[in-house]
Parts: structure tokens; sequence; C-alpha cells
């Protein structure tokens, strides 16, 4: 059984995102123990791409740091492997449909079912692509993660009912990275999503603070952070995880109670 | 040849972010209300035959002929077209359907300049504001394109990321299309990406085959044995293939960059060396490593400097129905001194790739078998890069 739900049974889930081998997996480790110390609800881990085309220049940084140091798609299995020795919180893969599809799609995803990965976002398959991945997926009780934007207007009810594990809701046009304000009408989309699927929700791109991710919480299931995060890795390298884990303490008290 | 979902054969797709998803169904339902549509079509061929100045010329290559002393040859000007490229074609199209759709911006990646300069020649003529992506390792190669935009009213956008080339420029465009969408058309200059741009580009292109079989048959009084066009993205070769898909008898050859050679990390031969991939919205082939990375490619072309290909060339190849050769930059660099004092005519780098390939293959054919090389583009933005090549540093 799919363990993703779990994440959305401790009040409103906060989500942090880490990219592998930023700047090595040492550091990674390390950032997702303190993440989890602190109230981290489920873990996203990117695996570095090349050309990340749906990140802003924070995250692609992140990308750059890690492939420059020779991470390698094994070497991140064999990390999760490891970090499943201790960690229980539920563990999802953010990375790109190439990284997939090139280690060989069966290969790659009964890896995940097998270290201990429960889902698996890639930004750049579209319910249109999905059956590219889907079928193994199921197969392996990994969950696709569906991708809903503030474009995607008629398209929800087709995307909600279909979702697996959380719906991943962008808040925003354009790449990852902070905002100052987000301003699409979110609330809106969320009971679309709500009337369609019992699914849960969580919102992501743009958020940094403790006011946003309360907010964004109040109106859905849960808070992402990814650019905040990777930015204290860009900050303070080996010793980000201290900043990581009080970052996280300070976002989980801020939304827990919404 | 494309399937409903945009797929040919494997290739193809639209794996995108699902910010984008809705633009390209609108695109899509727009292109196919448009281009059955006689006002739209008479209003982009008047523009095409008085503004871009088409039909471009079959020309009679008697010198190169001669001295090559085989196949009788022949160059499809696109060079002498507006903005002296073929890129003029696939512009004009889209930017008249971004402005029936309402859209007001165009948005548009570049390598060599002759996408952005056209997209920028577009936008001033329609009234349209314009953004173009360059690599900044690409505004430096080509200075002159960079200054011809700005010229043209165009907004130059140098980008940093990655390897500050095409690959580079595309990403930015996609990440400045997802970020404004609705008054805004990403003008993609080759056949790739998501469905439906193979396709629409492809369409706007295959001008080029359907005036090459009319002009070959009023010349020739036949269909020519071989076309050559080079491949980046593809759309020149596209558009040189597209009407003769269906003569079994006429080979179709796409010239790739093989940069310092096909057993170098320094290529960018994106069929001789990648696999199956996806990458920029599509299925196709790619040079990558073993973990799905992409190359840092390269190549003395900025415009072919690519580490994909279109879905519809790597269909082609796989069904056997089209060759692709990788040309070196030494054998595009001498084919583009060749054409210059041969016939007079200073052709892109890009195009010497297919005219490089003609100079091997002419020979050993028969005196009575034609063959029709594109030209794609004019070298005058070149001539700096290739004196350079030399060791002679002119200055613009």
């Amino acid at each position: 059984m799919n363990k993703i739900h779990q994440a959305f049974e401790n009040g409103k889930a906060f989500i942090p995102f880490i990219t592998c081998g930023d700047p090595d997996l040492e550091t990674t480790a390390a950032a997702v123990r303190a993440a989890v110390a602190n109230g981290a609800d489920l873990i996203e881990l990117g695996i570095p791409f090349s050309d990340p085309t749906a990140e802003g220049p924070v995250i692609q940084g992140a990308n750059i740091r890690a492939l420059r140091g020779g991470i390698k798609t094994k070497h991140i299995f064999e990390f999760v492997r490891e970090l499943r020795r201790d960690v229980t919180v539920p563990l999802v893969f953010m990375t790109y449909a190439n990284v997939v599809f090139s280690y060989g799609a069966e290969k790659f995803i009964s890896t995940c079912a097998e270290v201990g990965i429960d889902g698996l976002i890639l930004p750049d398959i579209p319910f249109e692509e999905k059956e590219e991945f889907l079928p193994i997926c199921r197969q392996y009780d990994v969950a696709l993660i569906s991708l809903i934007a503030p474009t995607s207007a008629n398209r929800i009810g087709m995307i909600a009912k279909e979702a697996e594990g959380f719906i991943y809701l962008v808040s925003s046009l354009g790449v990852t990275g902070e905002r100052s304000e987000i301003k699409t009408d979110l609330r809106s989309i969320v009971e679309l999503i709500r009337a369609n699927t019992d699914v849960p929700c969580a919102i992501g791109f743009g958020i940094s603070t403790p006011e946003q991710a309360k907010q964004m919480a109040s109106i859905s299931d849960g808070a992402i952070v990814g650019s905040a995060i990777v930015r204290l890795l860009e900050k303070h390298g080996k010793d980000a995880p201290q900043y990581i884990g009080e970052y996280v303490k300070s976002m989980k008290d801020a939304i827990r109670g919404e | 040849m494309t399937n409903p979902n945009g797929r040919f054969g494997v290739h193809g797709g639209q794996y995108i972010p699902e910010t984008l998803m809705n633009a390209v169904i609108e695109l899509e339902e727009a292109y196919n209300h448009y281009k059955n549509d006689p006002d739209f079509n008479r209003e982009l061929t008047d523009l095409l035959n008085d503004y871009a100045g088409r039909p471009s010329r079959l020309y009679y290559a008697e010198k190169m002929t001669k001295d090559l002393g085989g196949a009788k040859i022949y160059l499809k000007r696109e060079d002498l077209n507006h903005t002296g490229a073929h890129k003029i074609n696939n512009v004009l199209g889209q930017a008249l359907l971004a402005k029936k759709m309402g859209k007001t911006r165009l948005i548009a990646e570049t390598g060599a300049g002759q996408h952005g300069v056209a997209t920028a020649t577009a936008a001033a003529l329609m009234g349209m504001e314009c953004v173009v992506f360059m690599g900044e390792e690409d505004t430096k190669r080509q200075a002159l394109n960079v200054y011809r935009m700005r010229l043209l009213g165009a907004e130059v956008i140098p980008v940093t990321s990655g390897t500050a080339t095409l690959k580079d420029a595309v990403s930015e465009a996609m990440r400045e299309w997802t970020n404004r969408i609705s008054d805004t058309h990403y003008c993609l200059g080759s056949v790739m990406g998501p469905h439906p741009f193979p396709t629409i580009v492809r369409d706007f292109q295959a001008v080029i085959s359907k005036e090459i079989k009319e002009q070959m048959l009023e010349k020739e009084g036949r269909l020519p044995d071989a076309v050559l066009a080079c491949v980046g993205g593809g759309s020149n070769a596209i558009g040189s293939f597209y009407h003769f898909i269906g003569d079994k008898d006429v080979r179709l050859i796409g010239c790739e960059t093989a940069g310092r050679g096909i057993d170098t990390f320094e290529t960018a031969a994106t069929i001789s060396t990648g696999k199956l991939g996806i990458f920029h919205g599509m299925k196709s082939y790619f040079c990558q490593d073993e973990d799905g990375q992409i190359a840092p490619v390269y190549s003395i072309s900025a415009g072919l400097d690519y580490p994909g290909v279109g879905p519809e060339h790597a269909h082609l190849h796989d069904i056997g129905r089209a060759e692709y050769v990788a040309i070196t930059d030494d054998e595009a660099v001498n084919a583009f001194e060749y054409l210059s004092k041969t016939e007079g005519i200073i052709p892109a780098i890009e195009s010497s790739h297919a005219l490089a390939h003609a100079i091997k293959i002419a020979p050993t054919m028969d005196k009575n078998q034609v063959i029709v090389i594109t030209v794609s583009g004019r070298g005058d933005k070149d001539c700096a890069a290739i004196a350079r090549y030399r060791g002679e540093d002119i200055h613009e």
C-alpha cells in the first residue's frame, strides 16, 4: 500500500524539496534527517537534470552543483536505500522524463519501489503523456503525481479524477522560485479539485515565508517549498542542514493548525 | 505524416509542463482552423511573395557541376529571401497566425541569429512586441545579427545558463512562455518542440519543396535524383524534403554537423551519435550521456549546434526514407569557401554542411543525374567567424 497518504495525517503537510547531491549526498542525507526531525511530512528528492526547463535560477543552480559533483542516478538509488534505514516519512522523486526514460522506465520505477520511493513528480509529463510511465508506476505501486496549473481551467476535473498520491497544485505561472505575492485564485481551483477527487492537494511554487505557507495550507492540504530551501544549501553548503532544520520547524509550526 | 496526437512513429508528443498545455491546445485549434482558411492563405501568400521575395530561385550551378564532373547541380536559393534565410517562411506564417489569435507579443529562441532576425522582422512588420533569447556564446559568434535584431526593435536576452548556446535559448524561451502566455506566442524556429510545432513549422517550410518540384519539372522535365539540406532541428531540410517523401526514387539526404568529428565529444551529430530520449517537449534522438543528461554539443555552426533533431526526421531515419550524414567543421568551411569562389555565392556555414556532402557525392554520380542542394541562408553573418577559423582576425 502506497504510504503518501500518511503525510497528510498530521494536520496540514509541509513538503520540502531538496536536490540530491547538492553539494554532496552526505549533506543531502543530513538535510533530509534535519527536515524530518523538525516536522517535514514528506520529502521531495530532486534527481538533477542538465536542462531543468521548469526550474528558476535557484534550483537550476542546485542541479548544476550536483552534476558537477559527478552524481549518477544509481548513486541516488543507493543513497535512498541507506536513508530508508531510519527515515520513514513518504519520499517522492522529482525529476525530468529523460532521466527515467534513459535509465529504462521499468528498471527505474521498479528500483524506486525496491528502495522505498513512494511517488514520482515529472513536470514534463502532462496528462496527455502519462501513459509513457503510468502502467509501470501502477504495477510497482509508485504514485505518478499529477500537476495542476493556474492555466489548467477546463482540464482540472479530468486531471483530478485520475490523480494518485497527492495533487501538486502549481501556485503561479512561470518556473520555480520565491515570489513576494501569489495572485492566482487558488481557492476556486482547490474547490474544483475537491469536487472531483479525495486525493489530497498541496500547493507549491513561490512559497518561502511562514505567512505564505500558512495562507496556502489554509486553503489546501499542504505547502511545498523548494527554492527557499535550496537557497540555504547554496549559502551554507555542507553546514546547511542545521539551518534547514530551523527553517522547516518555522514553516511546519506556521501551518500546523490550519 | 502526423498522427492526431502529434506523433511521427514513436517520436514527437507533448512533453511539457501542465502550465503550457492549454496554450498548445489553443495553438493547434487555431492552426487547424486557419490552415484551410482562404483569407489567411491569401494573406500569407502575399507576404511570402511581395515581402519575402518568393518564390526563391532554383539556380543551375554550372561551374560547380563542371568542376565536380558528375551530377548536374541545382541550388535552391533560400539565401535570397528577405532576411537572408529560409527562417522567414515559418515566421511569417506563425506571426500571422499569432496575430489572428489575438497575441501581441512574440518570443523566440535563436542560434545563429537568423530565426531571431526573421522573428524581429515579422514583429516589426506586424506591430508586435518581440523578445529573442540567444545563448551568450552565440551573441559573441553572431554579433552582427544581435545588432540587426535590436535595430528591428526586438529585445535580445543573452542566455548564460548551461552551455549558453541554442539548447539553452530554447529552454529559456520555454520558461518565459510559462511565465506569460495570454498575450504571448512562442514563435519556435524549427520542426521541434511539442506538438503542434513540428507540424506547423513543417507546413510553413514545405513551400521550399513545393517550389523545387515545380521548378525542376519546368527546367528538367523530371524529378531530382537527390535533395540535400543541412539539419540542426531540421526545418529547412523537412521543408526541402516534404513534397518528395512520396516520390521513392528521390533520395533525401540530411547533413548534420559532426563538429570536430563524430568520434569526439565536440560534435552535434544527433542521428549519428544520439539515442532516443525525451527533451524540449518531444521524444526524438538526443546527444546525451548514459544517465540521460543532455550533452554539451559543439559545432562551428551556431545554427546546427543543438543536441536534438525534429521528430519527423527521427521517424524518416527510422523508416529509412531519408539518409543522414555528418559533416565536420573543416569540410563545411571548405565548402563555404568553395561555393564563394566557384559560383560567387557566399552560403551560410549551416548550408555549407549540405554543400560539403554534395561535393563528396556529385563526382560519384552520372552526368545525367540531378541533385538539388538547399542553400538555406547566406553567409555574410559567418565571415568573421570563418576568418577566425583560418587564423585571420577581422573586425566588423
